[in-house]
């Protein structure tokens, strides 16, 4: 707070209403769509007809809820299937990456680090389809080729996954480096003089130490492939994950069954996110 | 002792190149590659840049381009005049609790994602949403507004999603601005304009740059928002790649027009840099 600076009242309560302000529209959007998850009505529009858990547990049509929409559930398994995989494979390539760069000194480094930044600055939608466009040139080459099919490089789940995974890995490098930078290298040479080997080192001492940025990395990553929308669009097959479910319903017009599903996804990424927060605090 | 060093820096090694070549370069070099190519019949193509002429001899393609542009140029520009004064009031006016309770509450909607933001708008905008039926129980309005599918409600929509690449870096610039100086301005007589002027935007602007740049690419490639609160004519950039991909199979067309759209986020990107004097590695290090 910056003291000893006059400022009319007028002014400091023309601001403080200003950010008020602010935060009302940051929050506008999301506690809409939380209150119409429980109106009783077949559109999630006013007028409200009262209170009620149908969008959610209801089995009666009209009022199919949540946990009884099947494609909605199934979409959600395979959003977490994709999840799970982009994580684990972007905290592993996102931990070598980090002991690369802040390990190693090589010719090229600063250009791959340059490069190794690049996801971070393609639309979403142009790193899908150029992803896209090149697994399908491979494919139709090694199908002309060896009369075989090759299912995995036309769009479905792996081209997802290894579309979620070319930019989100950026993430976990660049937050799993920072950890390893803070690391103190003595630990590492003294677990070397104490007799153990060079990989059995850095097992026992430096992972170990760099576990909470990786768990942290791998919070975000699900996080950030349970939300992803545009690359997915472009690669999708006919497992749609949640947000193209959710998509395609929106373009139909919408239920209430939407705004359960938006309130159960904003409760599961506040828990995800505190402990995202909370590792991180504890890595401090 | 070296030879195991070495081999570790090669398995290190791997995994990266594997990544950046085969989903990040390959990818961009076979998009391009197909972007030359016309067909001249079934299976067969010419190389030319006769995709690129359809792009510019046919006004629609161009002119959704440059809407597409300026739209976003737009939505930066507001982003920036609505978000820096938050950001001043965080940095400079708020302490201890309160300052860290304001920040996480800004980072809060992001944690949701951009669909059920969006969602959030549509159920508020449309004829039968919220504000139709508030303004009509004030008078203010006789029978339902509609306040969807303009352009209006795609740069709401745009401004709210981007308002967090925005705040954040700009409220870890003006954090670091020591207060005194602030101070000894006003004491030498400066009035609150020129303290901003010579003072604030001086200092916040590695912030600014890195904020702007974020917010103009994630606008640019946007699909959602301008598809969703702009309906079937928000002719935004994205949408036209999307239909010559999916709906018309016209891949070569499409992916001139990815290319296109890459040149142009990335030369915001450098002129950004460039012209603020910036590397990527610190921009990005910021946001």
């Amino acid at each position: 707070m910056i003291v000893g600076i006059p400022q009319s009242s007028t002014f400091r309560w023309t601001y403080r209403a200003y950010v008020l302000l602010f935060f009302v529209y940051l929050a506008l959007p999301l506690v809409t769509v939380c209150v119409f998850a429980f109106n009783d009505s077949l559109f999630p529009s006013l007028p409200w007809e009262g209170f009620t858990w149908a969008w959610f547990f209801g089995d009666e049509a009209p009022y199919i809820g949540v946990f009884h929409e099947r494609p909605i559930l199934r979409s959600i398994v395979t959003s977490g299937v994709v999840a799970f995989w982009v994580a684990l494979l972007s905290v592993a390539v996102g931990t070598c990456n980090a002991f690369l760069f802040v390990r190693h000194e090589f010719r090229g480094k600063a250009l791959l680090y340059i490069l190794m930044l690049l996801p971070l600055i393609i639309p979403g939608i142009i790193l899908g389809i150029s992803i896209l466009v090149f697994s399908s040139t491979v494919a139709n080459t090694l199908e002309d080729a060896t009369g075989l099919w090759f299912d995995g490089l036309r769009p479905g789940l792996i081209l997802v996954v290894l579309g979620q995974f070319s930019f989100i890995t950026t993430f976990a490098t660049l937050v799993i480096s920072a950890r390893l930078q803070k690391f103190d290298p003595s630990l590492e040479e003294a677990a070397l003089n104490l007799g153990a080997t060079p990989w059995g080192a850095v097992r026992a001492v430096t992972l170990p130490y760099l576990f909470p940025a990786m768990a942290a990395a791998g919070v975000v990553a699900v996080l950030m492939s349970f939300e992803n929308f545009n690359t997915t669009l472009m690669l999708v097959g006919s497992d749609a994950p949640l947000t193209i479910t959710m998509f395609d319903r929106l373009k139909l017009g919408s239920t209430p069954v939407l705004n359960a599903v938006s309130l159960l996804l904003m409760v599961a990424s506040a828990i995800l996110g505190l402990a995202s927060l909370l590792l991180q605090r504890r890595r401090e | 002792m070296t030879d195991r060093f070495k081999l570790a820096f090669y398995l290190l090694l791997a995994p990266l190149l594997l990544w950046l070549v085969l989903l990040i370069l390959l990818p961009h070099l076979g998009m391009f590659v197909v972007s030359l190519r016309e067909k001249v019949g079934i299976r067969e193509y010419d190389t030319s840049f006769a995709n690129y002429a359809v792009f510019f001899n046919e006004p629609l393609y161009w002119n959704t381009f440059a809407r597409t542009a300026y739209m976003s140029i737009a939505a930066t520009a507001l982003t920036l005049l609505i978000g820096f004064p938050i950001a001043y009031y965080i940095a400079k006016l708020t302490r201890g609790r309160t300052k860290t309770t304001l920040f996480l509450m800004c980072l809060i909607p992001f944690w949701v994602s951009e669909l059920v933001r969006t969602f959030g708008w549509m159920i508020l905008l449309r004829e039968t949403g919220i504000f139709s039926n508030l303004f009509q129980s004030l008078g203010l309005a006789v029978g339902p507004v509609e306040m969807l599918y303009n352009d209006a409600a795609i740069m709401t929509g745009l401004v709210y999603t981007s308002m967090l690449f925005m705040v954040v870096p700009l409220v870890t610039t003006l954090d670091s601005l020591d207060d005194s100086l602030i101070e000894a301005g006003y004491d030498l007589g400066a009035s609150g304009f020129a303290i901003l002027r010579e003072i604030v935007i001086p200092h916040a602007m590695p912030g600014i740059v890195s904020g702007c740049i974020v917010v103009f690419m994630l606008s640019l490639g946007n699909y959602l928002t301008p598809i969703l609160l702009g309906g079937k004519d928000s002719l935004w950039f994205t949408g036209l790649i999307y239909d010559q991909f999916i709906t018309r199979f016209n891949w070569e067309l499409g992916s001139a027009f990815g290319f296109l759209l890459l040149g142009l986020s990335s030369l915001i990107v450098f002129l950004g840099l460039k012209l603020s004097g910036q590397s990527l590695s610190k921009t990005m290090a910021q946001s």
